[in-house]
């Protein structure tokens, strides 16, 4: 666990030295998993590699498991069968963080949003000394400027949000899974939304695994995205963004993000109007 | 704008609305002014009573007597509450039993509570705080069980132990609907007690003086008991809200 945070500023480098990361040693490997639930197969001996230090979007059609495959990944749901290792090992060994897309319902509001982020290191015995510390480290590396001393309820949706995923982060997570964090904000929220999480990522160089629901999010935040197929899902495609970062406003109109951004778009509608 | 000023005020209208309409009533005599005396009257019989008088005695006695039935209560009914919450199992057993009784008058037990404690202020507390009790019993558990899904979820995945959910979630996200069950069960432990006071051999109480000034045709004195006891009632209940905004301050929000 720890020689993995010590390795991280390499795995970081290494992502953005060489864009094209291809044949990395993966972080999560998921090995015949299978998910039905009632007579319906979601997972039927599925694989798949997450590569490690890359930001992974999930897409695909509505109900093909895009987020029973994290809450399965992230323990959140027992898989029928089938193994997910991360460098090897049981999710129970590692650190990982959660952001679901419910945020006024994820957060505790009887708690103040920098408790709320302090909470998983209390789950971790951390003391409340080094609690104070480490969470205050986040938040000034992040260079988040939201009033903390506030409730989660007095805050905008955004906010709230970006107090989960702090919560998520003050761990120092090996892996963050967001289940369709910004699905819940408006437009102009979500906006300001994937640029924070892109510095964060850029920041931090955890792997991420995001599902998403908007293509344009998902290609533009992803360094792959993994289009599923309708269940029993199957890998559809799994292509690299090549995209430099940090990515603004004009990567979305660049040719190259164009092309593989209507290339995510072909498969998907093959994939819905295979049923 | 001054429109907007004044809105806070609208509540007085109701109450003033009343007044005028009871001193209308009882001016033209359209009722028997043995029956029903003017707001004057009344407020006098309410002043001189509590102002030193029997019914200052009587609304302690009953305030006392339902303090008393509502903590005993909530010390049984809350820890209740949450075991039967926190396992379904448990409240599956459980519940036709507790709902039985709760559906039960309470009124209906008070013989059996006499033969238990005898005429004394023991059998009025404990019927009350058992009618009482059940109510905060089936909110409390309510609340336990109705905890937000993703938020246990939350807690789960941020490595909380099973005990931990149930101090760190359950128990606070039941708050909410613990004071609804302790402003029901305050309710219901006052009607509980004024009843018995006006039945159940007592010598003192809101119930009590209601009672004897009825006898005694005294109706001055038996209306100013009656806004006594609807002024308790009406404190109580706003004592636990003020207690569930500070305590609870992020309810309904």
């Amino acid at each position: 666990m720890n020689a993995l945070q010590v390795l991280r500023p390499h795995t970081r480098g290494e992502l953005t030295a060489t864009p094209e990361t291809v044949g990395k040693r993966p972080h999560v490997t998921i090995r015949g998993l299978s998910k039905r639930f009632g007579s319906t197969t979601i997972y039927d001996r599925f694989d798949l590699d997450i590569p490690r230090g890359e930001l992974v979007s999930v897409f695909g059609p509505n109900g093909c498991g895009k987020s029973t495959l994290i809450n399965m990944i992230a323990g959140l749901i027992p898989p029928d069968a089938g193994q997910i290792l991360f460098d090897g090992r049981r999710l129970e060994e590692i650190k990982f963080g959660y952001v679901f897309q419910n945020y006024r319902e994820a957060l505790f509001p009887w708690l103040r949003a920098f408790d709320n982020i302090a909470y998983p290191l209390k789950m971790m015995h951390v003391d409340s000394a080094e609690r104070r510390k480490r969470t205050e480290k986040l938040v000034a590396h992040l260079g988040v400027k939201i009033d903390l001393n506030l409730y989660p309820y007095q805050m905008s949706g955004g906010q709230q949000q970006l107090v989960s995923i702090m919560r998520a982060l003050v761990v120092q997570p090996e892996i963050l899974f967001l289940d369709e964090p910004f699905s819940a904000l408006d437009y102009e929220m979500t906006l300001f939304m994937r640029e924070q999480l892109q510095r964060i990522f850029l920041e931090t160089g955890t792997t991420t695994v995001l599902v998403s629901h908007d293509l344009e999010e998902a290609v533009f935040l992803a360094d792959r995205v993994l289009l599923l197929s309708r269940h029993p899902a199957l890998v559809a495609d799994f292509p690299l963004i090549a995209a430099a970062r940090p990515r603004t406003d004009a990567t979305l109109s660049d040719a190259e993000f164009v092309r593989i951004k209507a290339h995510c778009l072909e498969v998907f509608q093959r994939e819905v109007r295979r049923a | 704008m001054t429109a907007e000023r004044l809105k806070p005020l609208l509540p007085a209208v109701g109450v003033a609305g009343l007044f005028v309409l009871w001193s209308v009533v009882t001016w033209q005599q359209w009722v028997d002014p043995v029956l029903l005396p003017s707001p004057i009257e009344t407020a006098k019989a309410l002043w001189s009573g509590l102002d030193g008088g029997a019914m200052g005695f009587d609304f302690v006695k009953t305030v006392y007597r339902t303090a008393a039935s509502t903590a005993i209560a909530a010390v049984i009914g809350i820890p209740v509450g949450i075991a039967l919450g926190a396992s379904e199992n448990v409240y599956r057993s459980l519940e036709f039993v507790i709902d039985f009784f709760r559906s039960t008058p309470a009124s209906a037990m008070f013989p059996l509570f006499l033969v238990l404690f005898g005429v004394g202020d023991e059998t009025k507390i404990s019927v009350a705080a058992f009618g009482a009790a059940l109510v905060i019993v089936f909110n409390v558990a309510y609340g336990v069980m109705n905890a937000r899904k993703t938020r246990l979820l939350a807690a789960k995945v941020m490595g909380a132990s099973r005990l931990r959910v149930l101090f760190d979630v359950m128990l606070l996200e039941s708050l909410p609907q613990t004071f609804v069950g302790l402003r029901n069960g305050v309710s219901l432990a006052l009607v509980i007690i004024v009843v018995a006071e006006m039945f159940i051999g007592s010598q003192d109480g809101l119930g009590h003086s209601v009672f004897e000034a009825q006898q005694l045709f005294d109706m001055p004195r038996m209306y100013a008991a009656i806004f006594a006891a609807g002024a308790l009632g009406y404190g109580l209940n706003l004592l636990f809200i003020l207690a569930e905004r500070r305590f609870v301050h992020w309810s309904g929000k």
